[in-house]
Order: C-alpha cells, then sequence, then structure tokens
C-alpha cells in the first residue's frame, strides 16, 4: 500500500518520457538560436549587401530576402523575439493570473460571482482583437504586444487558479493549517501554491506556445514589433508575396515557428504526465 | 449448479506486482459468500477482475467462470453480455456510482429497457416498481430527481435498484454500506438480505466489516495480501477462527464490541 | 471548576438556509474529561466541531475557551487557544499536504505559533512521531509513502507536538480498517492517559465512542437530545433516537 502508483503501467510511462524528450530537443533548438543571436548574428539587421530573393547558398544560409537582407540573421533575430513574447507574456500572465485567481477563490458570494462573470467575459474576448485595441492604444512595440498578449492569457490563468486553489481549500489539511495557527498569507505560499502547482506548470507551457503564435500573428498585421526588427510573423507577411519565387523566405519563419509550438505543446504534455503521479493515488 | 468458479485467479500490474495471489474459491447459485479482508488485501480487485473491470495495466490470469462464460482474457463483446445480465454490482461510493446529470428514474431506465424492452408508460411503471422493491418512499420524487439531490442511503437503494433492474443470477455488493450511516447501514443490509433471499439470487458480499459480513452471507474467505488465509462457514470462522490473522481479525472485531457490552451492562 | 470548553445554547444558521443547523446546543468540558458528540450525517456534529475549534462564529449563543468568550480577533487569545486546543481530522488522505514532507507537516503548530525555530522544533518532532509508532526517518518523507493508519498517525503526531491541553477529533478512525481502529484508539487512550488530555470526539462509531469516552452527547438534527455518562447513555438509552442506534449497530455472533 506503499509506494508506487498502482495504476500507472510502466508502457506508459517510459512513452511520456520521450515525448518530454522531444518537445526539449524542438523547443531547445530554438531557444539555442535565440541565445546565440544575443551574442552573434551572421550580417547586421541592416545590411542589403546580398542580391535581392537570393536562393540559398553564397555566403547566405537561407538567402535574402526582397531587400536584401540576409534571411538566416532574420530567422535568428526572430526566435529571440518569439521566446522574448513567449516568457514575457507567461509572466505577464503568471503574475496577474495567480493574484486575481487566488483572490477570486478565496471571495465569497456576489464578490465570487462577479469576478468570475468578469473573467468569462475576457476569456470570451478574442485575445487577438484584445491585443490589437491595446496596442492601438499604445505604439506598436514588442512591449506593447506582450503586455497585451499577457494580459489577455491572464484570465485564462486566473480562472484556472480559480478552480485549482477552490479544490485546495476544500481539503482538510487548509483546516489543519489554519488550526496550527499558521496566518492566510503563509497559508497560500507553503499550501496552497505548491500543490496547484503541477496543473499550473502544464497550463503556462501550453500559454507559452500560444503567446508565440499570438505575437506571430500581431506582427504579421503589422502590430508588432516594427522593422528592422524581425518577427517571424513579419518576416511571413513580407515573403507572402515572392512565395512562388522565393520560398525561403516563408518556410523558415513558418517551420521554425510550428517547431517550437509543437515543442512546448511536448514538454507540456510530458510534464503534464510525470508532474502527477504521487498525488493521484487512489486508495487500494 | 456453481454459478462463478474461480480457480487460480492471479492479478499482476504490468511491473510484475502481485495484487491477488492464486485464488480459488466457488459460489453457487442461491449461495452467499462474503470476502472479508483488509485494505490492500486484494478483495475489491477480485470483484473487478471477475467481472472483466481490470484498470488498464493490470492483467488477470488463471480460471474465471460466470454463468459458464470464462472471463480471464475474453473479449469486451462477451463480457458486456455477462455483465448486467448474469452478474450485476454495487459499489460502495453511491455518488460516483450515479450518473450526476441524469436523472435517477432515467438511470434506472436504461437496464430495464435493455432487458425487458419495455417503453413509454410501461417503462415507467417498471421503474416505480423498482423503486418501491428497494422500499424507497415517494419514487415519483426520486424518479425525477438527480443523484446529488438525495441522500446516501437513497441514493445506494438506488444504485441496489438498477443492479436488480437486470435480474441478475449473481449479485456482487462491494463495501455496499461502508460510506452510510450506522442506522441506514442497517436498514440497507436487511433489505439486500431480503431481496436475495426472494430472488434467490447468489451474492458475493465484500467488505472489511467482520460483522457485516455475518449478518448478510454463509460462507466467508477471509483474503489477506491477496492470498486466500481462510475459507468456511461464517459463523464457524468467526466463532472459532483457525488461522492466525483471521484470529487476530476477530479479536481486534470482538475487543471493540466489548467496549459496547461493558456499557451495556445493567 | 471552570469548563476548559463550552457551548452555551449556541446555534449556527447558514447564510441563506431557513432552519438552524444546530440549535440549543449546550455543552461543557472539564479539564482531563473527555467527551463524545455521537450521531448520524446531517446531525451537526461537524458544525458543533467547528465552533469548538473557534473556525466558525455562532449565530446564537457563546462559544467559551476557560471561561473567556471566544473572540476570533483576539490575536493572543487566539494564540493562546490554538496551543492549546488541536484536533485530528477524519480524512488521513486530505489532512496531510500532500507537497511537504512529514517532518513540515509535524512541525507546522510548532514554527506557526511562535513556539520553536526549525532547529529546537526538531526533537520534539522526532519525539512526537516516535510515541506515535513511527521510525524516526518519516519526517523525510512524503505523505503518500504511508497507509491510511500511518498517516492518522502523523496526524496525531501532529496534533500532540505543542503539547495541547485539549484534543477535537472528527471521527479519526472511522477512514480505517479494524485492526488499525483498535491500534489508534488504544494509541489516544494512552495519550489521554498520559498527558492527561481532554478530549472531544465526535463519532458515528459507538464501540469506538465507548472505548474512549466517558461522557456521550447525542445529537439528532442539529440538538442535543440526550446527555451523560457513556454508560448510562448507551447502556440505558432513554432517547428513542440513542436507542435505534445502538440497535442499528451490527454485532458479530457470540
Amino acid at each position: 500500500m506503499t509506494g508506487t502508483d498502482l495504476f500507472t503501467p510502466t508502457k506508459r510511462r517510459s512513452r511520456r518520457s520521450v515525448t518530454l524528450v522531444v518537445g526539449c530537443v524542438l523547443a531547445g533548438l530554438i531557444a539555442l538560436l535565440a541565445a546565440v543571436s544575443l551574442f552573434w548574428l551572421p550580417y547586421d539587421a541592416d545590411d542589403t549587401s546580398g542580391g535581392r530573393l537570393a536562393g540559398p547558398g553564397d555566403g547566405h544560409l537561407l538567402g535574402t530576402d526582397k531587400l536584401g537582407r540576409d534571411l538566416f540573421t532574420q530567422v535568428m533575430t526572430g526566435s529571440r523575439i518569439a521566446v522574448e513574447a513567449g516568457l514575457g507574456s507567461v509572466l505577464i500572465a503568471a503574475a496577474v493570473g495567480i493574484t486575481l485567481g487566488v483572490l477570486a477563490a478565496y471571495a465569497q458570494g456576489w464578490i465570487d460571482d462577479t469576478l468570475s462573470a468578469f473573467l468569462d467575459i475576457l476569456i470570451a474576448f478574442p485575445t487577438l482583437l484584445l491585443a490589437m485595441l491595446i496596442v492601438a492604444a499604445r505604439s506598436a512595440t514588442l512591449g506593447s504586444a506582450v503586455l497585451a498578449i499577457g494580459l489577455a492569457q491572464s484570465a485564462v490563468v486566473a480562472r484556472l487558479v480559480r478552480i485549482l486553489v477552490k479544490r485546495v481549500l476544500a481539503q482538510d489539511y487548509i483546516t489543519a493549517a489554519r488550526t496550527s495557527g499558521t496566518s492566510w498569507p503563509r497559508t497560500v505560499l507553503s499550501h496552497v501554491l505548491p500543490n496547484i502547482w503541477p496543473t499550473l506548470v502544464v497550463n503556462l507551457a501550453l500559454q507559452f506556445g500560444l503567446a508565440v503564435l499570438a505575437e506571430a500573428g500581431l506582427s504579421y498585421l503589422g502590430l508588432g514589433a516594427p522593422p528592422p526588427n524581425a518577427s517571424w510573423g513579419r518576416m511571413l507577411q513580407e515573403a507572402q508575396a515572392t512565395f512562388t519565387t522565393a520560398p525561403a523566405g516563408a518556410l523558415a519563419p513558418g517551420i521554425l515557428l510550428v517547431l517550437l509550438v509543437i515543442g512546448v505543446n511536448l514538454i507540456a504534455d510530458g510534464l503534464r504526465d510525470t508532474l502527477d503521479p504521487a498525488t493521484r493515488r487512489r486508495r487500494a | 449448479m456453481t454459478l462463478l468458479d474461480v480457480r487460480g485467479l492471479t492479478v499482476r500490474t504490468d511491473d510484475g506486482r502481485i495484487l491477488v495471489d492464486d485464488l480459488s474459491f466457488t459460489v453457487a447459485g442461491g449461495e452467499r459468500l462474503g470476502l472479508i479482508g483488509e485494505s490492500g488485501s486484494g478483495k475489491s480487485l477480485t470483484t473487478l477482475a471477475v467481472l472483466g473491470l481490470l484498470p488498464d495495466g493490470m492483467t488477470s490470469s488463471g480460471s474465471v467462470e460466470l454463468a459458464g462464460t470464462q472471463m480471464v482474457g475474453a473479449a469486451e463483446r462477451s463480457l458486456t453480455g455477462v455483465r448486467g445480465r448474469d452478474a450485476a454490482v454495487v459499489f460502495q461510493e453511491p455518488l460516483t456510482a450515479l450518473d450526476p446529470l441524469m436523472r435517477l428514474g432515467r438511470q434506472i431506465a436504461e437496464p430495464l429497457a435493455r432487458r425487458t424492452g419495455l417503453t413509454g408508460k410501461h417503462l415507467r411503471g417498471a421503474v416505480h416498481q423498482a423503486l418501491e422493491q428497494v422500499r424507497l418512499p415517494e419514487p415519483d420524487r426520486i424518479a425525477r430527481a438527480f443523484a446529488h439531490e438525495v441522500s446516501g442511503g437513497q441514493r445506494q437503494r438506488v444504485a441496489l435498484a438498477m443492479a436488480l433492474a437486470c435480474e441478475p443470477k449473481l449479485l456482487i455488493a462491494d463495501e455496499p454500506t461502508t460510506a452510510l450511516d450506522v442506522s441506514v447501514q442497517a436498514e440497507m443490509l436487511e433489505l439486500i438480505d431480503g431481496l436475495v433471499r426472494e430472488r434467490e439470487m447468489a451474492v458475493l458480499f465484500v467488505s472489511h466489516d467482520l460483522a457485516v459480513v455475518s449478518r448478510v452471507t454463509d460462507r466467508v474467505l477471509v483474503m489477506k495480501d491477496g492470498r486466500a488465509v481462510e475459507q468456511g462457514v461464517v459463523h464457524d470462522i468467526v466463532r472459532a477462527p483457525r488461522e492466525t490473522y483471521t484470529r487476530a481479525l476477530v479479536a481486534s472485531a470482538r475487543k471493540l464490541e466489548s467496549a459496547l457490552d461493558l456499557r451495556s451492562a445493567p | 471548576m471552570t469548563p476548559v470548553l463550552e457551548l452555551k445554547d449556541a446555534a449556527v444558521r447558514y447564510r441563506g438556509t431557513a432552519a438552524d443547523v444546530v440549535a440549543d446546543v449546550s455543552l461543557a468540558v472539564e479539564a482531563g474529561e473527555s467527551l463524545a458528540l455521537v450521531g448520524e450525517s446531517g446531525a451537526g456534529k461537524t458544525t458543533l466541531l467547528r465552533l469548538l475549534l473557534g473556525l466558525a462564529r455562532p449565530t446564537a449563543g457563546a462559544v467559551r475557551f476557560d471561561g473567556a468568550g471566544l473572540n476570533p480577533r483576539d490575536r493572543e487569545q487566539m494564540r493562546r487557544f490554538r496551543r492549546s486546543v488541536q484536533c485530528v481530522f477524519q480524512d488521513p488522505y486530505s489532512s496531510l499536504d500532500p507537497s511537504r514532507r512529514v517532518g513540515a507537516i509535524v512541525a507546522e503548530p510548532l514554527r506557526s505559533l511562535g513556539l520553536d525555530s526549525r532547529s529546537t522544533a526538531a526533537p520534539k518532532v522526532a519525539a512526537a512521531l516516535e510515541r506515535v509508532g513511527l521510525q524516526a526517518d518519516a519526517v523525510d518523507r512524503y505523505p503518500h509513502e504511508f497507509s491510511g493508519g500511518q498517516r492518522q498517525r502523523i496526524a496525531i503526531a501532529r496534533a500532540t507536538v505543542c503539547d495541547p491541553r485539549v484534543l477535537l477529533a472528527d471521527e479519526p478512525v472511522s477512514a480505517l480498517d479494524v485492526t488499525t481502529r483498535v491500534k489508534v484508539v488504544d494509541l489516544l487512550a494512552e495519550l489521554k492517559q498520559e498527558r492527561g488530555l481532554t478530549l472531544v470526539m465526535v463519532s458515528h462509531d459507538l464501540s469506538v465512542v465507548a472505548s474512549l469516552c466517558e461522557r456521550t452527547a447525542v445529537l439528532e438534527r442539529g440538538r442535543v437530545v440526550e446527555q451523560g455518562a457513556t454508560s448510562q447513555v448507551l447502556g440505558e438509552p432513554g432517547h428513542p433516537y440513542t436507542r435505534r442506534l445502538i440497535e442499528s449497530v451490527p454485532r458479530l455472533p457470540v
């Protein structure tokens, strides 16, 4: 009756770690590109020395865009922007979402109802639309985009945190903390957050992928970081017209975008399965 | 006529742990057998194995013949024919056994309709009858209610009605009264006892409570760590347990009960 | 002698409901005494326990600790109260925080009440665990590594580590097997004896009540219908409800 989870077959367990590994490899590659781009880029961002729309080869790994700029450099910069967008949005979503969620969970009666309704309305509002409104109100920079996406996502995180925290608050160990004299803030830090952490982390990983896609979408529409900062979304928009003659300009950012999002989703999947076992034991 | 014939049943997990070890017992038609043991003894897993309901990651080997059908390693299709028709189950926790989003009347109607082919007014009548059989007052209200709108004892009666609706030859009850209050438990045991005798059903009753088991069964099998420890007529086992483990079990139960006796002394 | 815990004409009604969950309840627990609260689901036992634990306020009547009204806003009183009155909960699977190690769980009352630092708490934690029959290495393990009976022992260790005067227990053995039940009941009896603990136990299991408590109060639908010495209440019950409860207990054949 002690020790391992009775109901987790070994076959399933090894399949999960494969998911996690593959996810880490994919996302890791992009992260590596992003990290390297901080120190070294093959060309300057505004170096238009290469011929226009040149194919791969001859000093340009992927070719050049319609202005003669190196595509590989742009792809590397884009990876940095994608990672920054993902991390920034998730941090904002987590900070705002967790705070709102915990408050909503402790709230009773009409305060709880009002807060939940507010969150639901926010969630129903299309993220991209919300982001566009915020970006239009401020200037179009990466910062604005990240803020917008982060806020939009915080509603989803808050909703999730609210229900997770409510479930934890119903447990006897919370009552036991009260009778042990533990203060409310301490209870949240030591008992509530550690117990919602696994599910929350998985959700945040998924939000990362969504944030990257949202930023790409905003940049595609011209609402993200302005040139010469080559966000992948912007690259896609610029390469649209010349897709048939010089596909590399669209394929490179497109494929990397897909790889990053799939990689992060696989990490989320793998994490979900590995973080759960001990807490999910059924009574024998 | 042997209704349930279990021979050398072994249940193991995928990583080799043995949860039920070479278990053998029989239940004849109309006979009532109790499976008694503590947490981790494998008694609940045995009932799941008998019905072919073991969760993923566990496999059973050996032989389980229920009303002539081999249950170990059988295809799901043949198993569904047996479940409900030849054997029905009542589990411990009525809240999880009943669909929370479906009205109780409809949950009873489904197995009834499958078995009798009745529809409309006749089906409704049969549902009422089923509810009356388990002595539920206000069958109209109960039929229209949802699981969370009735008490634990009432839910368990509904679960029993659902199990009996299929007129099974064997009723498997896995700790059906453990989650109930003591007075409700007493009524429930009396109800099960009466209905089972009336319909001449066989019963496989699983519990950790010796007193409960001795109330509703004729024979009992004591289990520990997946193995059978002792088997016999329940009154013999309780009055003169042979094995060490059984003696310890009986002694603990008697010790607790004796506290009540002292107080009841005039 | 001032009773250590007392309920005087207490009533509780939840917002939005018509009826009182408990009403007209008067109970007094003297130091060193043990009282059982018996009744079925919906009888209000848990609500009464919450009143006695200072987790809920009565809508009428009073809750008294050492003769003084219990005021949740009085920090100093609550600190003294929490140190003196501890609780063992019903479900051993939900009363221990699965994300913390056993050592931290048992030390929590000492740390939260400001009684000990981490280093001075450690020997007390070890002693408490040993007293309930668990090995010293349990401090570094997680709750899911233990069985139900062992978890309940951990809960008892947590409840006794700060040396309380009163132990409240909410169905402490209902979730356990019969053989484990006997062992935990024995443990509680020993602790009661050793430390002169006052015990207030909520239970629907009459044999456990009879083993541990000298006095019993029977609750039906939020009201105390019978109260007195356990030998009297369970031996010669006056109220029909009590009689019905006793008759319902399934007995082993002699």
